[in-house]
């Protein structure tokens, strides 16, 4: 079954380049329904408000940070099976292990490239 | 107590009350005048260990006498009034002029990406790769701009630190309390920011510790 390339994608990321770069790379992978947020709690109320297919999230963002609004989504009954990768330059053991430990579906390090974006998507949405 | 002993302590005590009426605020070198008049009233008393002794709290005196000029004769002022100050202004300046740099380029990016819809072929995979890397290599300013966050928070801690120095040595010496560690919350403790390369971890060991769960 093919990826369902027409639902919302939100991205997170509390610096505007990075939303940019990330929403041309999804557009290029033809994900054209691409939302931004630039904080955890403005991403928590468009997902609350909308139906997203997909998160992708920066880690380091104030005053909520990325693994914050993961747990916020994984305890939300209706928002819990939304898969979820983080984008982040943070990429000591501790912070993949809270990240997996929180329910993340996905990590990805900085800097990435498209492929690894590509593939990552491919594999949270069951088509690796 | 024998009589030349009780003399001696007669002429320190009288001694010390002089220096202090003269002296309410105690400095360095009056450290080594204390030394000298405790050695030149209780020679007669002292052994040659204790004489060593209290020549070297002297010589301690002399020390921090000298070490208060050379870090006066520094211009620690003008690290926390002048030097830090500009580089931390330089650095925010350069993260500044990198995003609207890196915002440039990608508009520019984006019409090509434009351009690469109404092209067939090789061509339009060309233009295609090519915006694709472009993408990919502006992420750098994200990057940067988190490493320069970290540069600018030491330069802070070193002025507050150069402050302290300053405090310390200057005309009123305070008696200044350890600054505690400031308390971190579990998540802050996490908030580490980008790894130098010889430090972190690559796409294949996060790949790797995330399979590790499975």
């Amino acid at each position: 079954m093919p990826i369902d390339k027409s639902m919302n994608v939100l991205i997170v990321d509390d610096y505007k380049t990075m939303l940019r770069i990330i929403r041309n790379l999804l557009k290029q992978i033809e994900f054209n329904n691409v939302e931004e947020a630039s904080d955890g709690a403005e991403a928590l109320a468009k997902l609350r408000g909308g139906n997203f297919g997909l998160v992708i999230s920066d880690w380091n963002m104030a005053p909520m940070t990325g693994l914050q609004l993961l747990q916020e989504v994984r305890a939300d009954n209706r928002l819990k099976q939304t898969p979820f990768i983080m984008i982040t330059a943070e990429s000591k053991t501790e912070n993949v292990v809270a990240a997996k430990q929180a329910g993340v579906s996905n990590y990805i390090v900085k800097p990435f490239n498209a492929e690894t974006l590509k593939e990552k998507i491919e594999k949270v949405l069951g088509h690796a | 107590m024998p009589e030349p002993a009780r003399q001696n302590e007669f002429l320190l005590a009288h001694r010390l009350a002089e220096i202090r009426a003269n002296r309410p605020n105690v400095e360095p070198h009056i450290v080594s005048e204390v030394i000298r008049a405790v050695l030149t009233t209780m020679s007669e008393d002292l052994t040659v260990h204790d004489t060593a002794l209290l020549l070297e709290v002297e010589e301690l005196g002399r020390t921090i006498a000298n070490a208060k000029i050379e870090i006066a004769a520094l211009k620690v002022d003008d690290i926390t009034g002048s030097h830090i100050p500009f580089a931390t202004d330089e650095l925010d300046a350069i993260v500044s002029h990198t995003a609207a740099a890196t915002n440039a380029i990608l508009e520019s990016c984006e019409t090509l990406d434009n351009v690469a819809t109404t092209a067939t072929g090789e061509m339009a995979t060309n233009l295609q790769n090519a915006t694709t890397r472009i993408y990919e290599a502006c992420s750098f300013q994200d990057i940067t701009g988190q490493r320069i966050t970290k540069i600018v928070a030491t330069l802070k801690t070193i002025e507050d630190k150069v402050a302290r120095i300053i405090a310390t040595f200057g005309p009123k010496v305070a008696d200044l309390p350890a600054v505690p560690k400031p308390e971190l919350t579990p998540e802050e403790e996490l908030l580490n920011g980008p790894q130098l390369p010889r430090e972190a971890m690559d796409q294949s060991d996060i790949d790797k510790l995330m399979a590790s769960f499975d």
